[in-house]
């Protein structure tokens, strides 16, 4: 063997070891995520904190409570914006709504919905379609700060341009600027829009089914789930739907090809929008 | 048991890589029966689509790669706009939506060096026009691992930074012209172990 393959091998007992040590210590279970990953942003901790080696950072993973929490920020990627992909919201405008109209009441599941900007955007979607006030949302991730900073509804003003945008490109007619106020660095999502919203932590690995949901919006979340685990997901998610109910994922996720498959119907290949068959 | 040297290529291009590739697509087209994995730089926009612009050509099976895909035999994936495209042990594709690297999503280097670790001294991997650095590390760690390293000649490049840089940081294989490479690469493919 060469150096550098001597050195990966190491590399690689050490990923299997940290993964293991948060399991075991914290019940934090990334073992069902992609390794590459997971291994890429345990090397990107170890070079910016300066590690030595990825043995010296399980060493931490059990004594120091404090770089636990580093590492797990680094692990999970948080990116969303408001109407993130507009395509998609502009099918659910177009397509979904009218299907939620016709129940009594609407339950929606954002399953790793992260800073928030998912939530609001769908929000204003159903307050325009005259639904929202019948609707009770579930927000939920695993990540308790990304979920604080959810709740607070409070965004950065110099993406509001792009936001703009992609709510117009979703097919929005009002003013988007009705739906926050704004100061000097930031804008305030309005309350209103949060009124039918519970934050709450869940864990997708770990933790159980939601009930007769109509509409689960998962984004963006799967992509860093293995097969195995991804199948898994799919499977909550289907038994957490009513029949007829839809699912959406994000645009480079699919159905196709995992043991759920045959369960729903496709709405839209390309928007990965699926229905639960009846 | 006779098996074929080289399991998989993978190649990185960016200003100028289009052209590049239909050439040496069009080249090598036939005698593909391994998989080849291609990181080209592109934005995202609405024909930012590489797998729908390639597919038809030559017959050969090229798709965008997906989450969790197994890598097939004699078909090309093409990494989409914004993900980083990389290869996991179980040889199944991942897509990363993290941070760009030296300004680039998807970004050579880390196709390169995951697909290096995975197929190890089976792995050829080829650097084309850019203007860019992008590229040069994931050689490094091809070359490292027991790889084949191809460069497209400077001179012919239509953008000639990336090639050079690559060629400064690795001492490669087989520098060429896409007609060049692309023989090259027939003969390669048609070794066996
Ligand atoms: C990239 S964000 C997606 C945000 C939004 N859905 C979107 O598409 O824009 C991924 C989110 O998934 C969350 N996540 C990752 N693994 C999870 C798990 N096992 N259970 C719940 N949430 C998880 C992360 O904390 C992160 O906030």
């Amino acid at each position: 063997m060469t150096d550098r393959e001597i050195e990966l091998e190491n590399e690689n007992i050490e990923v299997e070891l940290l993964i293991e040590a948060l399991v075991k210590k914290h019940g934090f279970d990334f073992r069902d995520y992609s390794r590459v990953h997971i291994k890429r942003r345990i090397l990107e901790v170890k070079q910016r904190l300066r590690y030595e080696s990825i043995s010296m950072m399980i060493k931490d993973i059990i004594y120091d409570r404090e770089f636990l929490n580093k590492l797990l920020l680094s692990f999970s990627i948080n990116y969303t914006e408001m109407f993130r992909d507009p395509d998609v919201y502009l099918f659910m405008r177009n397509e979904i709504i009218d299907l939620l109209r016709t129940f009594p009441f609407v339950k929606i599941w954002h399953a790793g919905c992260s800073t928030g900007e998912e939530v609001y955007s769908l929000a204003i979607m159903l307050k325009e379609a005259g639904i929202y006030n019948k609707t009770q949302i579930y927000a939920t991730d695993f990540n308790d700060k990304v979920l604080k900073m959810a709740e607070d509804g409070i965004y950065p003003i110099e993406y509001v341009k792009n936001y703009t945008s992609n709510y117009q490109q979703a097919g929005g007619k009002e003013s988007f600027s009705d739906y926050y106020i704004a100061d000097d660095n930031n804008v305030i999502m309005d309350s209103s829009l949060r009124k039918k919203v519970v934050f709450a932590n869940h864990n997708l690995v770990t933790d159980g089914v939601f009930g007769e949901i109509h509409l689960i919006m998962c984004r963006n979340v799967l992509i860093y789930f293995n097969k195995n685990l991804q199948d898994r997901v799919l499977h909550l998610f289907k038994d957490s739907l009513c029949n007829g109910g839809v699912l959406c994922l994000g645009t480079k996720e699919t159905i196709e090809n995992s043991t759920a498959e045959s369960d729903f119907e496709t709405l839209d290949k390309k928007l990965k929008i699926y229905r639960l068959k009846y | 048991m006779v098996r074929l040297k080289y399991q998989a290529v993978v190649i990185g291009a960016s200003a100028g890589g289009i052209e590049s590739f239909k050439k040496l697509l069009e080249e090598i087209g036939d005698f593909l029966d391994i998989p080849v994995m291609i990181v080209q730089h592109i934005k995202k926009s609405k024909n930012s689509n590489l797998a729908e612009l390639f597919s038809g050509m030559s017959g050969l099976n090229v798709r965008e790669a997906a989450p969790n895909e197994p890598v097939l035999p004699a078909t090309i994936y093409f990494a989409p706009a914004d993900y980083h495209l990389a290869v996991e042990q179980g040889r199944t594709l991942t897509l990363l939506a993290t941070e760009p690297i030296n300004y680039s999503r998807p970004s050579i280097d880390v196709l390169f060096k995951t697909a290096a670790e995975v197929y190890r001294e089976s792995l050829i991997g080829i650097v084309l026009t850019g203007s860019s650095h992008d590229g040069a590390e994931g050689l490094a760690q091809i070359r490292d691992l027991g790889g084949c390293t191809i460069v497209q000649s400077p001179d012919e490049a239509e953008y000639s930074i990336m090639p050079l840089a690559a060629l400064k940081r690795v001492d490669t294989s087989f520098t060429g012209t896409i007609k060049e490479i692309a023989d090259y690469l027939k003969k390669q493919l048609a070794d066996t172990v």
